[in-house]
């Protein structure tokens, strides 16, 4: 007991500090894998099972990972990489290419990639191939070894795999899914894709050759489950010299409070990162500790409503431009409405109620007109601008009723016949 | 933080002039962190975006590593290859400016940069700067969500302080102060724009200090000098606020404004617009026939002769006059109907009301009687 004590070394705290943020970065900004993938053992598994087939035994095999984003897809693949490649054999012989359907969008960009990766520039040179199917052979049987009669296996891990779905006859897909099912090299194809319904953007004759071998990857903790991988999330490793953090807050009403309500939004890690880097950029030297009050602001910072804040920045004259749409909404539930109409409805309220606000001209009110448009909270309802005046263009509100009317409530000075105006129109007498 | 991580990618977002670019410029400059700053309104084509990345972060030459046209692709490739050559330790950041722009591009540029330390297994930084909010930028699929953060708003008294730090260096500051709320007091509810205020500002305080200069008031009537600037003030939110007239011609008005005593000259670009004496007939026929009704044109028109005509006013084989095109270039007619009806073509006026009032009163045409919204 005394013997660890000694070796336990005290950093002044600024350098503790500065651990900490090191080690809780890396885990909040997606730098460094964990250990071991929570809540997917099944799927670890499965995966690890399927890819050391094809490693290991040469047998072809093709499967999709899906799951919305932030669910840990491409972290699930690296994990399991990492495994596959700590055996020896299978680190000398596995190629793994890795293709992203935002980078490589088209078939010819995705082939001179797949040339790049398995290092076969100088192979093809400036060899000309007739189609697409003649290149990937080509490379394929590159990768014989001297005296073996069978390539090397070759793992193709497609990112955004329905985006590879939309390139021109899905060339790509088709001709990697043949050799899968070929016996012409063994080849492993792994698709990560978000969309769940990425198999109906297939062909038919893709389709038919993937094995339709799906890993589905909806999370499925609990709230209790949600809380524990908070505190191991914030916890820190024990080799770690100094202090822990997570007692404070463990158990205080609050915190729990704003983590049921961002385990109610979204279940995935990637948002409760999100979380915890604002809360963790409060720390420093001088406040060592993550206190609830720091998550209770970065939860603030999350949730707040985007639009409410521009609209506290409007000038008076815009958001009675504002107040004046909405009413039109009102009457006309929901019609799209032109510049004349708000004018006249503004003008009405300024007759008779107004008693703050300056009769503007025109033009000065279609200035501020076009800067709520610029600002994109309201649209006009078709494309074509030029045919008509842009007084009479009509246009779509995209704000809607309590937004306006909490941002009514926060808007800084405003004149209270404003205010009274937002709840009672100016009826017509 | 300068050796550590950072998070993917940053989306700051506010009005405009509330100190985006300004904040995080001066910040990476004084931590002297490695960064290269691009405005998307500049970049016309992808190219010249990937270009003004690498320019800052990897030195002169790496932007000849790039193809004529290079796909996110070889950009993502290049990037890959110039970190290999030159790692450093730092975060390096990617500041993109009017980043609104960027979802009228490629489809996948923007989801591509939110990713951008993922994709090229670099310590680098993306952040975003609109005055859009996030909701409109996030693509159908979803994407990899940013940090949001917001710039707020200035206040009245914080846009009076920052304004007041303009101060001219012959003036007492507090005279300055008391001309920044004089202006205010007259723009504020319109516009809160600090650049706006500023450049209002800038152009009418020699104005207000004429008639110091001139020696009729002191610094301390400060009703007298409010009374001189406020109608000058006013004249502004007309014409300059609006651009209407440059600034220039807006200094020139003010210091012709002592000579002429008399009525001020219109500065609105209706006085601009000069047309040929036929042509302004032809616009007001147009603009009567397009806003008649045409059951009407008998009760206005049987006993004028023929200088007013119908919309199909076209004999089979005539040409329309030159002079209908040359107003439909000046946008005052827009053609309405299909392009093909070559022979008959159809127009309407697209003028206000206020325009066609201030023409037909140029040819002394009394426009009212004939206007049957009017009767």
């Amino acid at each position: 007991m005394s013997k660890r004590k000694v070796k336990e070394t005290h950093m002044p705290v600024g350098e503790c500090i500065s651990q900490v943020q090191m080690i809780l970065r890396e885990r909040f900004c997606h730098q460094r894998l964990p250990e071991k993938p929570v809540g997917m053992e099944s799927q670890h598994k499965h995966l690890l099972e399927l890819l050391r087939r094809t490693a290991v035994h040469g047998e072809s095999n093709s499967v999709l990972i899906v799951g919305p984003r932030g669910s840990g897809k491409t972290m699930l693949l690296n994990c399991v990489l990492r495994e596959l490649l700590e055996v020896k054999d299978v680190n000398k012989n596995v190629l793994p290419v890795h293709l992203n359907g935002l980078l490589q969008t088209d078939d010819r960009i995705a082939l001179k990639e797949i040339t790049r990766q398995l290092n076969l520039e100088n192979v093809v040179g400036d060899k000309v191939f007739g189609s697409f199917a003649e290149n990937l052979a080509f490379l394929l049987e590159a990768l014989k070894k001297g005296d073996r009669s069978s390539s090397r296996p070759v793992l193709f891990i497609l990112d955004e795999f329905d985006l590879f779905a939309h390139h021109k006859n899905q060339t790509l897909l088709y001709n990697l899914l043949d050799v899968s099912q070929s016996a012409q090299a063994p080849v492993a194809v792994i698709g990560l894709t978000c969309r769940l319904d990425v198999l109906e953007l297939l062909e038919k004759r893709v389709k038919s050759r993937f094995s339709h071998r799906q890993i589905h990857l909806l999370s499925s903790l609990s709230f209790i489950q949600y809380l524990d991988n908070v505190r191991s999330q914030l916890s820190l490793p024990q080799d770690f010299p100094d202090t822990n953090f997570y007692d404070e807050w463990n158990d205080d009403q609050s915190v729990v409070d704003v983590l049921q309500r961002h385990y109610n939004s979204s279940k995935d890690f990637r948002s409760l990162h999100l979380l915890l880097m604002l809360a963790l950029s409060r720390v420093s030297a001088s406040k060592p500790a993550i206190k609830p009050t720091d998550l209770l602001e970065a939860s603030r910072v999350c949730m707040v409503d985007s639009k409410a804040n521009i609209l506290h920045g409007l000038s008076i004259l815009e958001l009675c431009l504002i107040i004046a749409m909405k009413h039109l909404n009102d009457i006309y539930e929901g019609e799209p409405f032109n510049f004349q109409m708000v004018h006249n409805e503004f003008k009405k309220f300024l007759q008779r109620k107004s008693h703050s606000i300056h009769n503007f001209d025109k033009p000065v009110v279609i200035k501020a007109f076009e800067h709520l448009q610029q600002l994109e909270l309201i649209k006009s309802m078709d494309s074509s601008t030029a045919k008509i005046q842009k007084e009479y263009q009509l246009m779509k509100l995209l704000l809607d009723h309590s937004q306006i009317m909490e941002a009514l409530q926060k808007y800084p000075q405003c004149p209270t016949d404003v205010k009274q105006w937002a709840i009672v129109p100016v009826l017509e007498t | 933080m300068m050796e550590q991580c950072s998070y993917p990618s940053i989306f700051i977002y506010g009005h405009r002039a509330t100190g985006k670019s300004h904040v995080i410029h001066t910040l990476l400059k004084e931590l002297e962190l490695p960064y290269a700053t691009v405005s998307c309104v500049e970049c016309v084509s992808v190219g010249l975006l990937f270009e003004q990345v690498l320019l800052p972060l990897f030195g002169s030459d790496s932007a000849s590593l790039l193809s004529r046209s290079p796909s996110l692709s070889d950009f993502v490739r290049v990037y890959k290859q110039l970190c290999v050559q030159a790692s450093a330790k730092q975060t390096r950041y990617i500041v993109l400016d009017r980043a609104e722009l960027l979802r009228d591009m490629e489809a996948n540029l923007l989801p591509a940069f939110l990713r951008l330390q993922e994709l090229v297994e670099d310590n680098v930084t993306v952040i975003l700067l609109s005055e859009i909010v996030w909701d409109k930028f996030r693509p159908n699929t979803g994407c990899f969500e940013p940090l949001l953060l917001h710039f707020p708003d200035y206040s009245k008294g914080e846009l009076q302080q920052i304004l007041s730090e303009d101060s001219h260096p012959s003036y007492s500051p507090e005279l300055y102060s008391a001309f920044i709320n004089i202006l205010l007091g007259v723009f504020y509810s319109v516009c809160r724009d600090l650049r706006e205020l500023r450049h209002l500002a800038a152009l009418n305080f020699s104005k207000f200090i004429e008639p110091l200069e001139q020696g009729k008031v002191k610094e301390s009537d400060t009703h007298k000098l409010w009374r001189n600037i406020e109608p000058h003030l006013k004249k502004a939110m007309q014409t300059v606020y609006l651009r209407e007239v440059s600034s220039v011609q807006w200094e020139q008005q003010l210091q012709m404004e002592e000579k002429e005593a008399g009525a001020v000259r219109g500065l609105s670009a209706h006085a601009h617009v000069e047309l040929p004496y036929y042509s302004k007939f032809l616009l007001i026929a147009a603009y009567l026939a397009s806003y008649n009704p045409a059951r009407t044109d008998k009760r206005f028109f049987l006993k004028h002769h023929g200088k007013i005509k119908n919309t199909n006013f076209l004999k089979k084989n005539e040409k329309p006059p030159p002079q209908i095109s040359s107003l439909g270039t000046l946008q005052l007619l827009n053609q309405v109907g299909h392009d093909d009806q070559l022979d008959a073509p159809k127009y309407k006026c697209a003028v206000s009301l206020d325009f066609i009032l201030a023409i037909s009163r140029t040819v002394s045409f009394d426009m009212v009687k004939y206007l049957y919204d009017f009767l």
